[in-house]
Order: C-alpha cells, then structure tokens, then sequence
C-alpha cells in the first residue's frame, strides 16, 4: 500500500511545459473536435444561415421598400417588439394550381430523367469498369470531358443541334428521311435530352466508384453455386451496387428538381418547371416572399427523397 | 481385393490403378494456360477416380489455383481438355458444371448473412424451402457455426469466414469439389477436427476432392493421391507414400520433406544393389535401379533415416560418415542435427528427444564428434 502512494507522481514533480506545448497539447486533445467543426461552421455559413434568411423572407409580405419585403420583427415607439409571420405565400402557393402543377412537373421530369440516366449510365459505368487498362482512363475522362466547357455553352450547343433548322433536321432533310423539321426545340424532349445529358457524369461516377470497388470472384463464386448470369445480376450485383444507383439518383434527382436554366433554354415557355417560375417571381414580379416559399417548399419536396433514403440505409445496417 | 469385397464397397482404395476398369471421374488431357507468352499451367495430363482426394502441392505461384479454376470453368483454355463424368466441359459453362469450389480467398456474399450464403447453392438448384433449412441447418453443425448463421461475413473472423466458404461447397454435395486452400485459416485444433470431417464428408457421399494445401502434413493424412506442382507442370504424381519414399527428383525430395542430398558417381550397379560415389563418401543402396554405371547421380538422405551416436572413432566402411555437430535446433518431439563432415558438407540429421534434455552431458551437444550412418534401404537414387 505504501509503496504505491509512493509512485504516485505530484504535481510539483511534473515537467513544466511551455505555453506552445500546453497549446499542441490541447489541439491534440480536441482534434476530433477541430475536425468536426470546420465542416460544421461551413454548414452554418453557407447553408443554415442562408436558409433562415430564406425561410425569414417567406414569412414576410411583399412591400414597396428595399428590399421589398417586410421586417419580420420590429420596434414601435414605447420599446414595443412585434414579430409578424404571414403565411399567406404558402397558402397562395398551395392553393394556386399553377404553383401545383408546376411542382408537380417537376417532379415528373426530373424522376423520369434520373431513371433515364440509371438505365443509360448503369450499363456504361458497368462497361468502364470491366474495360482494358488503356481504354478505362480514357473513357473516364470522355466523362468528365464536358466539365471542361461551360454549361451554358454547351446547352447554346444543343439549342443548335434541335432547332428546326438545326443541325440534326438538315441532316435529316438531306438524307430525306424527313420532309419538313421535325419539332424538338422548345419540347419537353428537348428538356430531357438537356437534363440527361448534363446529369449523366453524376450518375456514372458514383456507380463506377462503387461498381470498381466490387470483388469480381463474387461472380464466379455466385456462378459455381449454379447461378445463371442474369440471376447473378439480380441477387448479387445490384444489390451490391445500391449505394451507388442510390448516391447517383439522389446527385441527378436533387438538382434536376430546380434546374432553371434548362427547362428555359431548351424547353422555352413550353415547359413548366418550378425552377423557373421561381426566377419569374424574383426577378420579373420582384416578390420576393412568394419567391422565397417556392423556394422552402421545393426544398421540402428534396429533403424528403434523402430522408427516406437516410431511413433505408438505416434499417439496412441494422439487418442482422 | 477379392470379388467378395468389391460387391459392398464398389469404388477400391486405389483405383487409379485401375484394376477393375473403373472409368476416372475427371481426365485431363494437355492442359494448358497462358498470361501473355508464359504458361500458368503446362501441358498437366490427370485422372482423377471417384471417391478420390487429390491433393495438390507446389510453391506459391506455381499454378494450382489456376488448374482449380480451370476445371470450375473460370478461365479459357489454351489448349487441352477437360472431362467431368464423361461429359467435354468444353462448351459447358461453371454455372452447369457439376463442380464446386471453395475460392482461396472465400468470396462470400458480403451482403447476405452466414446462412444465406450457404443457402444460395441450394437455391439454384430449387430445392423446396424447407429441404434447404435443414440442409443449412446440418453443415453449420459440422463447421460449428450455429450460433452465428445471422451474422454477415464482415461480422466474422477469418477462419469463420474460411470455415462458411468451406460450408457453401460442400453444402451442394457435388461429384467433383475443388477447395483451394480450405483450412490454411484455421487453428490446429479446428483444422485437425475438418480434415477428419472432411473424410467423412467423402466417406459418406462419395465426393470427390481436389484440395490445394501448403501444408504437407494436411495433404500426407489427408491424400489418397497427390500431385507436386512447378512452374505449371506435374513433377510427381502418387500416393503420399510413394512421393515421400520414392521422389522421383531432386525437387520433389526437396520440396516434400526435407532432404539431404548428395551428387555422386555410379560405381557398381548390381541386380539387388547400387554402389555410389558420392562427395561424403561411398553409399551402398541394396535395391536394384536401372542406373548406368559411371553416370552422374544424386542420393537423397532424409534426416530422420539418419542414425547419429557420440564416438571418438572415425567411421570406416559405406553408408557411416564422422563429423562433428555444429548446431542443434531443438523442435520439441525432435532435435534436428547439423553435423559437419570433413569435406565441409552439412548433414542434418533429426532424432527423436526419447530423454529430457535436461542434463546436457547426456546429450549429443556442440562440437560433439559423431558417426552418422544409414541403412542401406534408407538412401533415394535420383536421376535428376
Ligand atoms: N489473371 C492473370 N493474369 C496474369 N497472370 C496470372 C493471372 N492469374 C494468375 N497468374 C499467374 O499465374 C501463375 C499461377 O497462379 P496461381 O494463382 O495458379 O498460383 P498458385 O499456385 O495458386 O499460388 P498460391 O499458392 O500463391 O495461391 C502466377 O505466377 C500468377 O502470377
Ligand atoms: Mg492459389
């Protein structure tokens, strides 16, 4: 017993340290902490903040002022504090179709452009990963080529290749196939194919990085258990290959949703979607408050995708 | 093997011999596997007989995982051919062929747990529902991986994975399985207790086993037949026996066991009994080989043939040589011997420990002078 008090160290026998050591000591020790808290004050900069603003904004009336909404909270003589939250937006957004139709639209072209993209990608992606060691590089980089040019530019491209007297109907006229332009621009296919074609690296992507991580004897191990190929497919590549289908849906799906300038260039005043409604009420009506619950609805109708998703990854690893 | 026998038990202990013209179940003709210019697997010629375990051994890289892999329909061939039961796997594809293998590196579904992995075979083959629980039910009671058949593959440890990948082959009770290196994972305990079920396992449903191993021992007990593999080719094809006592090289003296061995010149070459000229001194061996007198020859000595006694004496006469012990590795069962000649040579020479080496003095210690000598049955000629 004696003995052990007798190691025991005091603290007058402690090495002193100098203020630059107890410093490194104490970032050592809260690392973690450090390390969370950089992508966390980022969240909150970037995202929470403007999203609070946004939502302020929703709450507001639309006013002739600058900017053209009212406070939300205000002082009247006497030291009084008023806090005024106007729901009429939403029940405005709400209960107008146009805004309805609109979300709904929406929603219509961007589901149907991810499968697209899933049905197309899924199988190039497959083919990347299964290519030769000279080819994979450089289709890779055949994918992420257009990244080199800017967006705007390349939709101009595509307004070039659908116009009536574009390039794909001359060459159709030419070849005689067609007798007069067939009418793609200012379609809903020529949203489509806009959509598709600008989403479809971020479908590729993560189904490649995944489909690249996956054991290639897990096929031959399912194909000795007498499993036909495409069984094989069905039981053990896709559901190995959800996390990727899922990260590239979501990375299609979410910002498709919004997409404006797509649905304006190529689709014209013929394609409702609510990405450009939004930028009609900011900008040509100057309501801001309508403009800004748009823009809190629609993020309701994308956060509700991730948290269903958030729910199935969750049970998933919870599978004994 | 009277008639009498072969009507309760149909497949003899060897029929490789063939004996009673027993078709074989696989034979291998020409087999041949390229990467680039260099072949993985040179020109192999096998039969392999129903009810066999063949076991293959060769260093790392030699091409036993690559033979395996070609009989389960993985890769192309080169050249050669392959039949199962009669049947040319040429055009046939592994999801139709009546193998099995369990892959060296387990390749177990990382999404489905224990017992759907070993229900997967079963599935294909559509087994009713409940057949295939009490079939799951048995083989995890054999690999005793009851308690865990919930668990996916990452909740395990590596010789309960090795063990599950072992269960989903033999679950399907093929003619002809191919384990590649089944048991390197397990402790000697677990290890002993599976080599013993898979015995059984054979005993029972008649299984054919072709077993990759690096452990001698696994494939000495476990073998009807074995097959010592380099660079692509069959050194040695026979029973454990023939291939310990009877190497047919070098290599294959070398690589099973170990051995001493020693270049030498035919002097005599009798009908019952070689004389040979070795580096250490003369050898008399009292079995007739068909060796050219004054050609070029290697004798093999395994360490333990050698008998070793303390003796101030100098050894005269064929098959006793004098050295003196210059180191000693203590194994345990046995001490191994590295005893000095004159000529430089270093012979090892293993003895069992019979005493408690407690009291060096009754031991052969360093620096002891000794006479190590053999039987004249014990020497292996080799011819190359
Ligand atoms: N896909 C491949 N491409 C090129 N070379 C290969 C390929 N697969 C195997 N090889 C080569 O073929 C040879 C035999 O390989 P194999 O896997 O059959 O060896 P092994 O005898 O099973 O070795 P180990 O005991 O280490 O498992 C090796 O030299 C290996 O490098
Ligand atoms: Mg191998």
């Amino acid at each position: 017993m004696t003995d052990v008090k007798a190691q025991k160290p005091t603290i007058a026998a402690a090495p002193r340290k100098t203020v630059f050591q107890r410093f490194m000591r104490r970032v050592q020790n809260n690392f973690r902490l450090i390390i969370i808290a950089v992508p966390l004050v980022w969240l909150v900069l970037f995202f929470l903040a403007p999203f609070f603003i946004v939502a302020k904004i929703s709450l507001a009336e639309l006013a002739i002022a600058s900017p053209p909404f009212t406070p939300m909270i205000e002082w009247l003589d006497g030291g009084v504090v008023t806090i005024r939250l106007v729901f009429d937006n939403f029940a405005y957004i709400l209960n107008d179709s146009l805004y309805f139709d609109t979300y709904v639209n929406s929603l219509k072209i961007s589901v149907t452009s991810t499968i697209i993209c899933l049905l197309l990608g899924y199988p190039i992606a497959y083919a990347i990963v299964r290519s030769g060691p000279v080819a994979k590089p450089l289709l890779l980089f055949a994918i992420i080529l257009p990244f080199w040019t800017s967006f705007l530019l390349r939709v101009y491209a595509w307004m070039g290749l659908l116009a009536d007297q574009g390039t794909i109907n001359n060459l159709l006229l030419r070849l005689g196939l067609i007798d007069e332009p067939i009418r793609m621009l200012y379609t809903e296919f020529a949203v489509y194919v806009g959509i598709v074609y600008t989403y479809m690296p971020f479908m590729i992507l993560p189904l490649y990085a995944n489909m690249e991580k996956l054991d290639g004897s897990l096929n031959e191990a399912a194909a000795d258990l007498g499993s036909r190929p495409t069984n094989t497919f069905f039981r053990v590549t896709l559901p190995l290959t959800m996390p990727g289908i899922i990260a590239g849906s979501l990375l299609v799906f979410i910002p498709a949703t919004g997409e404006y300038v797509i649905p304006d260039l190529l689709g014209g005043g013929n394609v409702q979607m609510i990405g450009r409604v939004l930028f009609n009420e900011f900008s040509s009506n100057s309501d801001w408050p309508v403009a800004a619950a748009v823009a809190i609805v629609l993020l309701f109708l994308l956060v509700i995708p991730i948290i269903i998703f958030q729910y199935f990854q969750g049970k998933a690893s919870q599978d004994p | 093997m009277g008639a009498k026998l072969t009507e309760t038990n149909a497949v003899s202990d060897t029929p490789w011999l063939n004996q009673d013209g027993q078709q074989p179940l696989v034979k291998i003709k020409g087999l041949t596997k390229k990467y680039g210019g260099w072949a993985a697997v040179d020109n192999i010629d096998l039969d392999i007989y129903e009810g066999e375990l063949f076991c293959l051994l060769g260093g790392s890289g030699c091409g036993k995982s690559t033979l395996l892999r070609m009989l389960a329909g993985f890769e192309t061939l080169n050249s050669g051919t392959i039949t199962i039961d009669g049947v040319d796997m040429a055009d046939v594809p592994a999801y139709e062929r009546p193998t099995n293998m369990m892959f060296q590196s387990y390749a177990l579904f990382p999404h489905m747990s224990v017992e759907k992995n070993i229900a997967f075979g079963l599935q294909q083959d559509r087994m009713p529902k409940s057949e295939i629980g009490d079939r799951v039910h048995e083989i995890l009671k054999l690999v005793e991986l009851e308690n865990f058949k919930k668990r996916k593959p990452k909740q395990l440890s590596g010789g309960q994975r090795q063990r599950v990948a072992l269960a989903r082959a033999l679950v399907k009770e093929p003619k002809l399985l191919l384990l590649d290196e089944p048991l390197a994972a397990l402790d000697k305990k677990l290890r002993k207790q599976t080599q013993f079920e898979l015995a059984n396992i054979q005993d029972q449903v008649g299984v054919t086993f072709i077993v990759v191993t690096h452990d001698q021992e696994e494939a000495m007990t476990l073998a009807t037949r074995m097959a010592v593999m380099d660079a692509g080719r069959f050194k040695q094809v026979g029973t454990p026996t023939e291939i310990y006592e009877f190497p047919n090289s070098r290599f294959v003296a070398d690589f099973i066991g170990s051995a001493n061995i020693f270049e030498g010149r035919v002097t005599e070459n009798g009908a019952d009994h070689v004389r040979v000229k070795t580096e250490i001194g003369e050898v008399f061996i009292d079995h007739g080989q068909s060796v050219n007198v004054d050609s070029k020859i290697w004798v093999a000595l395994r360490p333990e043939k050698i008998h070793i006694v303390k003796s101030q004496d100098p050894a005269s006469g064929p098959n006793q040589v004098s050295g003196e012990v210059d180191d000693i590795g203590y194994l345990g069962e046995t001490s191994i011997y590295k005893v000095k000649l004159p000529s430089g040579h270093i012979v090892d020479v293993t003895a069992p420990n019979q005493t408690r080496p407690m009291n060096r003095t009754h031991r052969i210690t360093w620096e002891d002078k000794v006479n190590i000598s053999w039987e004249p049955s014990s020497a292996m000629l080799l011819t190359s």
